[in-house]
């Protein structure tokens, strides 16, 4: 591989790293370098800490020179949303509310990716609690896309797309709730893998929809996206909704599995809102798996128009309940102006929090409140069981979906003021959480303004080595993500 | 009017676990503030429940202990409400599915006399259900401090029907249900350090009425004996506000047990929106029957069936297994005991049990585990009393001497010299003397006055020095005098 590093893939790097073509230390350097350089026109991080990161790559070299080298991982900066624990440093959550808060313990996947060896690098910058689709809904400051710095990095991940796009981590981890990894990996030209429902521990994740969300890799390839899958996946007992599945070697299964596969297309995702240029690109990919020999299906997926509303409601609800321990009183921010314990509850989360947060409190209380619960709350549940066994059904004729990821590219800022507006942007990903599928989001290529676009492949419950696989058929000749922002 | 009251209790027992509800962290009372946390405990960002098996164990236990239809999945829910002592502003609990549901509680009413058993009833229950325990406030000087020592600790709620009439009913209701969680083990019960609350659901009707009354909600009862109190002081405040042509509020209200007086909490105005719905954060368990028949199999006998055994085994008198029961492991101590006297000599052997034993334990403030008298000691005592080695009015100062040095009786029965004397010969020669010195009493025996025997005894007994077997002493009397 050739500089710079920092355009590296985890393949290459851990190869030249092992060959002693490069150093960790000299790869950090490189990378804090380029983030010092484009951070204040990306606006990626809401903090970093070089010399904690300069140390772990030290420490890994060390590994190295003794022989005790940890994996592909080791030395490799991989960039953490801002909502995943790492002990020692901040986790925001890009809220007021967190502004000050330290962790004091490291998330599952936060102490897997360190036992690998891995360089916890950065908190990358989201919407409030994860809870946007633009990365504008950050307390702190948005993020610009960097093929576009005008337009949104996507959201809620945008933080970890951007940094990775910008050239400033190797790989960075998300978190997805409604496709805030898939969206953003889109939006950004890179690879977005949201796993299963229970395959990555939601241990140190910051909660916003705890049936949503999942923990996931954001990286240059698919391959890299199953190195970092096999490191970070598996039954975790510090979180009771973590599968005890088998963990493969992705990797080298991704490569073993072969096509080829039938594919389906399903109708729902292909009308109206659907942006030409991004159909155009999706239907390509469609036309390639073809040409592969893949046999092409059309699916329905009846269910799908309610899926925004029963997310909006199964969200809200959680979140609602989910994000009550931020109240002043152990911990985040406290407003000085409060006489009792309710002044202090309504000021510190009037204060602390942001419209888009005190938004879907407000909605997800409502939704449980007494006697609106039957009619919000279980019938949502009930449609998502439908959108989840409309996937099922599909899947009896098919090994893969294959849809858009955004029905558009990455928009303007401040496109986009109506709160519905930015939720139906959601509408292709939303589903995949509700069902708890894996889907990964796969560029596609560039609109002719020149931003990315991504094609979303969805697959069957902890079959993670199978969709990267199919994606791989895809990616192996058209390899966009090579295209690198000029910044 | 004659009214009746209706009287349902909400029970709040702590299991005792070695770790917490949905945290790895010890339990314990008394220790500083806010050493027994976690993240988890303390509700940090990003941390998530993982339910401890033994706190579901427990609690399926006491279902089954008490009848009740154990449900085939554990479901857990989340109830929302904002308050300092909860760490989340939600606690995780059981709402509309609980583990535990109908059963009955076994009570005893006080009898008409102390020695005399009262009368037996059912308490039918509605629910037991799982939930965590919260942490606790203090209030001091302008400042509210928090501890979360407590915070987590499995709790479970105990509901019962409103099905009890009386403050007594109450009494007896939580004394039984106590008895039985104290001897599954599933907790201590000690109301001092809040191991069992109890709040009370009370109205009032006219004798007779079926409908029920306006309920209030008497919190805070947190002795037996204010239980009793607090709900005779409520209906007696509600009779007399009826009375007067008042109209009962559904309210909270909190007893002050030390003044015996209440004060409105909240009116039913102020009630809360709990906003159930399932903890996302955790999956159903499954209780299959397996499951169950292993805990089943854990199960002690209950404190009542085993006073019906102790009486149809034992021959035991009611004074004797008041006392017992209550305590299971004096239970076990007994039954122990009558094994190596035999079981015709259980009624001694309770004798010296509730009399002497808990006696010498209590002077000693020692609990059975530290009294030095062992089962087996005991049965040896009362075994040497039968066969006559050693005589009674001897016996406690032996026991004394045993509590003290943890001896067997016979080796201090030697030392002591204590043996009754078993020399037919003297013994014949004691009687005869005293027979020819007591000219008056053989007349009056030989003229048909039984008790005139008892005037020879003495004599005997002093040449006896104390040391012959009464039994003896009267046997040997009359084959004499009958040869006069």
């Amino acid at each position: 591989m050739t500089p710079p590093y920092y355009f590296g893939t985890i393949a290459a790097l851990s190869e030249a790293l092992s060959v002693g073509k490069v150093s960790s230390l000299q790869l950090m350097r490189e990378v804090i370098a380029r983030t010092r350089e484009v951070e204040p026109r990306v606006g990626a991080f809401n903090s970093f800490d070089e010399l904690d990161a300069l140390a772990q790559a030290s420490a890994s070299d060390l590994r190295r020179t003794e022989g005790r080298t940890l994996g592909l991982l080791d030395g490799i900066p991989i960039g953490l949303k801002d909502v995943i624990a790492v002990e020692g440093q901040p986790l925001t959550a890009s809220s007021r509310m967190l502004a000050n808060f330290v962790s004091p313990y490291d998330a599952t996947v936060t102490r897997k990716l360190k036992a690998a060896g891995a360089i916890c690098w950065g908190r990358l910058n989201l919407d409030e609690f994860a809870m946007g689709s633009s990365t504008e809904n950050s307390a702190f400051k948005p993020t610009r896309n960097p093929y576009n710095l005008e337009c949104v990095p996507g959201g809620s991940s945008g933080g970890s797309a951007a940094a990775l796009a910008a050239g400033c981590a190797i790989a960075t981890l998300g978190s997805d709730t409604g496709g805030s990894i898939r969206q953003p990996a889109s939006f950004c030209n890179v690879v977005g893998l949201k796993p299963t429902y229970g395959l990555v521990s939601r241990y140190g994740l910051v909660a916003y929809a705890s049936s949503l969300d999942q923990i996931g890799p954001m990286t240059r390839t698919l391959e890299d996206a199953a190195i970092v899958l096999g490191v970070i996946a598996g039954h975790d007992r510090n979180d009771s909704t973590s599968y005890p599945a088998q963990i493969p070697d992705y990797r080298s299964a991704m490569t073993t599995v072969r096509g080829p596969w039938r594919i389906g297309i399903p109708k729902e995702y292909f009308g109206e809102g659907l942006d030409p240029e991004v159909e155009s690109a999706v239907q390509a990919a469609i036309a390639h798996y073809r040409t592969l020999g893949c046999e092409i299906r059309t699916v329905s997926l009846p269910h799908t128009q309610y899926g925004i509303a029963a997310y909006y409601i199964i969200a809200t609800a959680e979140c609602s309940s989910n994000l009550a321990r931020f109240d002043g009183v152990r911990y985040g921010h406290r407003s000085s102006e409060a006489r009792d314990v309710n002044e202090l509850y309504f000021k510190s989360r009037a204060e602390g929090f942001g419209q888009e947060v005190k938004r879907r409190i407000v909605l997800g209380t409502y939704v449980l409140s007494s006697g609106y619960y039957d009619a919000y709350y279980l019938r949502a549940q009930k449609v998502r069981a439908l959108i989840r066994n409309d996937f099922l059904a599909a899947y009896r004729d098919v090994d893969a979906i294959l849809t858009p990821v955004a029905p558009t590219p990455a928009f303007r800022h401040g496109a986009k003021k109506d709160p519905l507006e930015l939720y139906l942007n959601d509408i292709y990903t939303i589903g995949v959480n509700l069902a708890g599928l894996p889907a990964v989001s796969i560029p596609c290529g560039f609109t002719r303004a020149g931003l990315p676009m991504g094609l979303q492949l969805i697959g069957q419950p902890f079959r993670e080595a199978e969709l990267l696989a199919i994606g791989r058929a895809y990616e192996r000749e058209h390899p966009w993500a090579e295209r690198h922002p000029s910044l | 009017m004659q009214y009746e009251a209706v009287i349902g209790l909400e029970v709040h027992v702590q299991i005792r676990t070695e770790s917490k509800i949905f945290a790895r962290v010890r339990t314990g009372y008394g220790f500083e503030p806010n050493t027994l946390t976690d993240p988890v405990v303390l509700a940090l960002p990003g941390v998530l429940p993982v339910m401890n098996k033994a706190a579901l164990d427990a609690v399926i236990k006491a279902g089954l202990m008490l009848g009740c239809r154990i449900a085939p999945v554990c479901k857990w829910d989340r109830k929302n409400y904002f308050y300092p002592d909860s760490p989340k502003n939600y606690q995780i609990s059981q709402y509309d599915q609980p583990i535990c549901s109908g059963g009955s509680v076994e009570i005893e009413l006080p009898g008409t006399a102390r020695n005399l058993m009262g009368e037996h009833k059912r308490i039918p229950l509605t629910r037991i259900h799982l939930e965590e325990d919260v942490g606790k406030l203090n209030h001091a000087a302008g400042d509210s401090l928090i501890d979360f020592n407590r915070a987590g600790t499995p709790l479970m709620e105990i509901v019962s029907e409103p099905a009890m009439h009386t403050p007594d009913e109450a009494f007896a209701y939580l004394t039984a249900l106590r008895t039985v969680m104290i001897y599954a083990g599933i907790s201590d019960c000690d109301m001092e350090k809040g191991q069992l609350r109890c709040d009370a659901n009370i109205s009032i009707r006219p004798k007779g009425e079926q409908k029920l009354g306006t309920k209030v909600e008497l919190k805070n009862l947190n002795s037996i004996s204010f239980v009793r109190d607090g709900i005779g002081h409520e209906i007696k405040r509600q009779i007399a506000l009826l009375s007067s042509g008042g109209k009962i509020s559904q309210e909270t209200r909190d007893y002050d047990g030390m003044t015996g007086t209440s004060q409105s909490l909240r009116s039913k105005e102020m009630a809360h929106d709990y906003r159930y719905f399932p903890d996302p954060d955790l999956m159903p368990v499954k209780v299959d029957d397996a499951w169950k028949d292993l805990l089943q199999a854990e199960c002690p006998e209950l404190p009542f069936e085993k006073q019906r055994r102790f009486f149809e085994q034992y021959r035991l008198p009611y004074t004797i297994t008041s006392v017992l029961i209550p305590d299971r492991g004096l239970c076990d101590y007994f039954e122990k005991a009558v094994g190596h006297a035999g079981e015709g000599r259980a009624q001694p052997v309770g004798n010296w049990i509730v009399n002497d034993l808990l006696r010498e334990m209590n002077v000693q403030k020692q609990s059975l585990a530290e009294s030095r008298v062992r089962p087996e000691h005991i049965a040896e005592l009362v075994k040497l009393i039968d066969e006559g080695t050693l005589l009674s009015n001897l016996a406690k100062d032996v026991f004394v001497e045993m509590a003290a040095t943890g001896m067997r009786p016979a080796p201090i029965i030697d030392a002591r010299g204590l043996k009754a004397t078993t020399s037919v010969d003297e013994l014949e020669q004691w009687c005869r003397e005293a027979i020819q010195s007591n000219a008056k009493s053989l007349a009056d025996f030989k003229a048909g006055k039984d008790s005139a025997i008892n005037a020879f005894k003495g004599p005997v007994m002093k040449a006896a020095k104390g040391k012959a077997n009464p039994k003896l002493v009267d046997e040997t009397l009359r084959r004499l005098l009958a040869q006069i």
